[in-house]
């Protein structure tokens, strides 16, 4: 099979609108939660969120740089997100120029957890106040999950593979994984891979919170999202989108590309068990580490960072941990795990993309990111390096990356240099 | 009744995000200006929410510029 390199990066998170302000930050131990701003949230148990920053300040995403006025008026954050991101990615792998015959081997595989909720959320409200004639032409286009590939491949003429996976909380992660096989199968050379997410709207919040999924620590909003510490209640939504290049190697490196990493080996598994929690004993996301460790024909000791699944809630985590100690054995002792949910919330169908970048700027940069506010770990989540509150500078030569998703859906990648 | 065509080009251009001198009467929304079929539709809600006119399918198809819109706004709204 043909191997697979990632050659380009784009970020939009709550820590920065590109890829090296978020990295920065991330390492920096910030936080990027905080009240919710998007809409009054005083009526709702939770009222935090970490929302990206459009204010012009340091951290913030200047969406005029890469979204259309016009697409801008029509469509929800999510797309706005998934095209800046996407854009980042393909300027970064130096790919602008593509001739007409490399677009037909150009695809997108963008994905969204949820999609234009805020959206649907107003128009429902516009319908129901106003009748059907004041409903937008641009309603639907502007609100359908697989719109980030449409608006990408359209942008940037990529006539290659056009794929939207949506798989809850593991979508970036299936994302990249099917993409990367697009390519090994040869049914692409390039591919733009990820996902997007802006669900931070009244519905949405609600939502999760009556599901007790979401953390009620509105008093110390950058302290709420703890993975792992004995303090955690539930996670902080996120938002934002994590879109990166991936090409066939030997053309990226005749063309001189900057390798960032091979995508090496992808497991997914289904829990078969219930529709928010996870199986007790993590059986799920034990195979579905255990067969992208097998798919990269490498060992748990051949892997020296994971970047956890790890949400902050208080059964998740410890059952995450339990089937990496399961699967790791005595390797456990020699790897570094951590949350960067800590410090951007859960993106959602955004978080398994954004986290596979922060794994490959850890490999680039030889330091894992750390698990913010971990004060505490809890009973269950002591024993295993779990970087807590400051980054630590290591060997990284490969990468793990878990996303798990509500319905029991769970995916694995690993990564290593090249 | 200039104020309606103000207030016509001013829609355009922000709808369509396009430069307010070409918004010209004899602009057509869709050879000139750039929009599709689903801007068209977005144009006339606004024009009717603005307005206060109501503007049916068979007539919304014949609006095809600037000029249209301003005209059929004229000889349709109540108190112009």
């Amino acid at each position: 099979m043909r191997r697979v390199v990632v050659t380009g990066l784009g970020l939009v998170t709550p820590l920065g609108g590109d890829v090296e302000t978020s990295w920065k930050n991330i390492l920096a131990g910030k936080s990027g939660a905080g009240r919710i701003t998007r809409f009054d949230p005083e009526d709702h148990a939770c009222k935090i969120a970490c929302e990206v920053k459009m204010d012009g300040s340091e951290m913030a995403l200047d969406l005029s740089k890469r979204v259309d006025h016009k697409v801008q008026r029509q469509v929800d954050l999510f797309i706005q997100f998934g095209i800046d991101a996407a854009g980042q990615a393909i300027e970064d792998a130096g790919l602008l120029d593509l001739s007409d015959e490399e677009r037909l081997r150009a695809g997108c595989s963008i994905g969204s957890g949820i999609g234009g909720l805020p959206g649907i959320e107003k128009e429902s409200i516009v319908l129901h106040e106003r009748g059907p004639r004041r409903v937008s032409p641009h309603f639907v286009h502007g609100r359908l999950i697989n719109l980030v590939s449409g608006q990408v491949s359209i942008k940037y003429g990529l006539e290659g593979p056009n794929h939207a996976v949506v798989t809850a909380c593991s979508t970036g992660a299936h994302s990249i994984g099917d993409a990367a096989r697009m390519i090994a199968l040869d049914d692409a050379d390039i591919m733009l891979a990820g996902g997007a997410e802006s669900a931070i709207c009244p519905l949405g919040i609600a939502g999760f919170a009556q599901a007790k999924a979401l953390s009620t620590r509105n008093d110390d909003p950058e302290g709420a999202s703890r993975p792992y510490d004995e303090g955690r209640d539930g996670f902080v939504m996120g938002e934002g989108a994590g879109i990166v290049v991936l090409e066939e190697m030997e053309r990226a490196k005749a063309r001189g590309a900057t390798i960032y990493g091979e995508v090496i080996g992808y497991g997914l598994t289904g829990d078969a068990f219930h529709v928010t929690a996870p199986h007790e004993d993590g059986r799920g996301g034990f195979r579905a580490m255990q067969n992208a460790l097998a798919r990269a024909g490498m060992t748990p000791g051949d892997i020296d960072y994971i970047n956890a699944h790890g949400t902050s809630t208080p059964l998740g985590d410890e059952i995450e941990l339990n089937a990496v100690r399961r699967l790791f054995g005595s390797a456990i002792d020699h790897v570094s795990m951590s949350s960067t949910k800590s410090a951007i919330g859960h993106l959602l169908g955004g978080a398994g993309a954004v986290e596979a970048i922060f794994c490959l700027l850890a490999m680039r940069d030889q330091v894992a990111p750390p698990t913010i506010n971990l004060e505490n770990p809890s009973e269950g989540c002591k024993g295993v390096d779990l970087v807590p509150l400051t980054p630590k500078e290591r060997e990284i030569r490969a990468v793990l990356n878990n996303s798990f998703g509500f319905g029991g859906t769970n995916a694995s990648l690993v990564m290593k240099r090249v | 009744m200039s104020d309606i065509a103000e207030r016509v080009k001013k829609i355009v251009v922000e709808h369509l995000g396009v430069e307010p001198e070409k918004v010209t009467e004899d602009a057509s929304f869709i050879d000139d200006l750039g929009a599709d079929s689903l801007d068209t539709v977005e144009l006339v809600m606004a024009f009717e929410e603005e307005f206060g006119v109501e503007i049916p399918d068979d007539a919304a198809e014949k609006i095809l510029t600037v000029r249209d819109a301003i005209n059929y706004i004229k000889e349709h709204k109540a108190d112009a």
